[in-house]
């Protein structure tokens, strides 16, 4: 089939999901990108993989949201010299996923930033770990990395570097603040300090067990990645997943996004002078979690979906304990959100600080909660359902402002919502098996995972190497999008309030540094 | 403000007991005086390192100020830099680009330079193991008295190893 009207032929991929993928050459990909940018699609993911084994070079990998569901274009690239064209200037997200494809692969994308991005000198420019010829176990002496930030020259103006181990529990990173007075005049992000190579680990475990790998790439967000790389082992090997444990498994992601969400509202509040509101949304999302220890053994489910169903059982009367819990939350939530709306000096520090216009989180591919805040109505959920949300009709949340106060909105508004879910999904909780065999896969065979986290859409692509074996996996953060674009929405802000405004996005580090 | 007050009323007191020590989870024998031991465990300070965690052992870290465990309530405060730390509390496998930066901030920080390694991956590398990008356990890059398996630990295992690492035997 066709997509956009571009001249590239399109196959759909098997699985729930709809995800077609084409091969391109370097002008079918420009034009491609450019089709998808004007029609209002996304740029989701870009990743490279090494081919050379089977005769054919490397290959660069870019997937695409349009309202067709997802494209994956497929360039071939040659194995002596790997190039192909800057995706930058169409959609500048895209700068950042090429240097660290260019670190891990050795892929170049022609005229574009050649800065490093996970290197951090503490393994030679010329060592890329996902070559298939590279002995990744090797380790080197780390070096001292003098990193080219951007410098901004004026009157006035001085440099503020953080990081990469911050003040507070948090993940590391590194900020350089060039500011006038108080205030911003420009922020660069250094980050990559928790790259672990898990990209690399992969290849060292079963399709049958990387879905525990997957769970620990971004640990607050253990269900999506989860169930992301369970769908794409799934949709390559042809499994079909029982409904109940498809029924769970969303029971699960929307437990996951109560729980993040109860978190960063009483976070945010906090970093707004209310500690108030930390004790009291930390108390609720402890309830929270010690229901799901007791539940399905796990504070945060880790592990809980397997490939080919769910390894947790609702039995009664758990059923009854949601319920009842979900009703209290609710309760709670509201009052919670009763003295937020009124609270003068809170909504003083939220309204209009950190704001991320929605024309720039358009032209950075922003989604998630983070877009959401931002006039981008993406959401999996309601986009390309799979079951059973396309039986449970899930409410997009959706403000403007793109301030922190929106960003508070979407979450209290999608904790509301999630409840709802829940409360349905017991309601209406199949009966039947909870896992299905997984079916041997086919060498060489490609699967994709596209599932609405709490943060945004995690993405895994996941390619079935010998007996079992992993051949190459990726999985993508939608913090990729939102790193850059939190660059351009702190400016004109105060560097005091880099904390709330950070705390109101609360991206991922490990999530997009794995 | 009155709606305030009133959550706070209704809300009342939940704060738990504390969990007892584990002398299992010791790595390396503990080398404090008694005197020592008895005012660390009246005030310690405790500084928290992700040395290249997934962050889902730091939710559970964060998880120790809420209400339930209300760590502060035992005189055990978290420290913006390891200058004035007793105590490092270091998660994740030491990432390979994290290895300079956990190192240096163990040099900072003063004696008795107490580590807690905390989960599967602190105290053995965990799902990521060792490789060009990961230093695997915590003990590989600098010393460490306590390890608290788990992936992640509870809070209540968390409370457990730092107070284990300010027991004496
Ligand atoms: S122990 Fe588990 S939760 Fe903690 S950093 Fe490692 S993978 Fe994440």
């Amino acid at each position: 089939m066709r997509l956009l009207g571009q001249d590239l032929e399109f196959e759909r991929l098997p699985g729930a999901q709809p995800v077609h993928r084409a091969a391109c050459d370097d002008a079918g990909l420009l034009a491609f990108a450019a089709a998808a940018k004007e029609s209002g699609g996304r740029l989701v993911a870009l990743w490279g993989s090494d081919e050379r084994d089977r005769g054919t070079g490397f290959a660069l990998h870019v997937a695409f949201a349009l309202a067709e569901g997802l494209a994956l274009v497929t360039l071939a690239l040659p194995a002596g010299h790997p190039e192909y064209p800057d995706l930058a200037p169409l959609f500048p997200a895209a700068n950042r996923l090429q240097r660290a494809a260019f670190d891990l692969l050795g892929i170049v994308a022609r005229g574009a930033d050649r800065r490093p991005w996970l290197r951090h000198a503490n393994w030679p420019a010329d060592f890329h770990p996902l070559r298939r010829d590279c002995d990744a176990s090797r380790q080197f002496p780390p070096q001292n990395e003098d990193y080219p930030f951007v410098r901004v020259e004026g009157e006035g103006v001085h440099e503020i570097a953080v990081g990469p181990i911050h003040a507070g529990v948090i993940e590391p990173g590194h900020f350089r603040f060039s500011v006038v007075g108080e205030k911003v005049l420009r922020l660069e992000e250094r980050l990559g300090w928790t790259h672990k190579g898990v990209e690399k680990r992969f290849e060292q475990f079963r399709l049958a067990d990387g879905h525990r790998l997957a769970g620990r790439i971004c640990g607050d967000s253990t269900v999506a990645y989860a169930w992301a790389y369970c769908l794409a082992a799934e949709s390559l090997s042809g499994c079909q997943v029982p409904q109940r444990a498809l029924w769970l498994r969303a029971l699960l992601l929307e437990r996951e996004r109560i729980a993040n969400h109860l978190g960063d509202l009483g976070a945010i509040g906090n970093d707004a002078a209310l500690s108030f509101g930390l004790s009291q949304f930390m108390r609720l999302k402890e309830d929270w979690l010690r229901l799901s220890a007791e539940l399905f053994g796990h504070r945060l489910t880790m592990d809980a979906i397997v490939p080919g169903g769910v390894a947790v059982e609702l039995a009664d009367p758990g059923g009854q304990r949601i319920r009842e819990q979900c009703d209290a939350i609710e309760r709670e939530t509201h009052r919670l959100k009763n003295i937020y709306d009124e609270h003068a000096g809170l909504q003083d520090r939220f309204l209009t600080t950190g704001r991320l216009d929605p024309a720039l989180a358009s032209e950075y591919s922003v989604s998630g909660i983070a877009g959401r805040a931002s006039s981008q109505s993406w959401d999996l959920r309601t986009q390309n359902p799979i079951a059973p949300y396309d039986e449970l009709d899930t409410q997009i949340a959706s403000h403007r402002s793109g301030d922190v106060a929106a960003r508070v909105l979407v979450r209290f508004d999608e904790v509301f919502e999630s409840l709802r879910l829940i409360r349905r999904i017991v309601d209406r909780l199949p009966r039947g098996g909870l896992t299905a065999p997984l079916p041997a896969a086919r060498e060489g065979s490609l699967g994709v995972g596209w599932i609405e986290g709490w943060r945004g859409d995690v993405l895994v692509a996941l390619s079935a190497g010998a007996e079992g074996g992993i051949r190459r996996c990726h999985a993508h953060d939608p913090s990729w999008h939102v790193w850059p674009a939190l660059e351009h929405a702190i400016m004109g802000n105060i560097v005091p309030d880099f904390p709330l405004i950070n705390k109101s996005f609360n991206l991922a580090y490990s999530g997009v540094d794995s | 403000m009155y709606q305030i007050l009133r959550q706070i009323v209704r809300t009342g007191i939940k704060t738990e007991a504390p969990p007892a020590p584990d002398q299992d989870l010791r790595v390396a024998a503990q080398r404090l005086e008694r005197a020592m031991l008895e005012t660390l465990g009246r005030a310690l300070v405790i500084r928290q390192i992700d040395a290249g965690s997934c962050n889902g052992c730091e939710l559970e870290i964060n998880a120790l100020s809420n209400p339930y465990y209300n760590l502060e309530a035992l005189g055990i405060k978290f420290a913006a830099s390891p200058k004035h730390a007793d105590l490092l509390l270091v998660t994740g496998p030491v990432a390979k680009n994290m290895e300079v930066a956990v190192k240096r901030a163990y040099e900072c920080t003063p004696a008795p330079k107490l580590v807690v390694a905390v989960g599967d991956c602190g105290a053995n590398g965990g799902v990521f193991g060792e490789s060009y990008a990961s230093c695997g356990r915590v003990a590989n890059v600098i010393p460490v008295d306590v390890a608290v398996p788990g992936c992640p630990p509870t809070p209540l295992a968390l409370m457990t190893g730092i107070l284990t690492a300010i027991s004496s035997r």
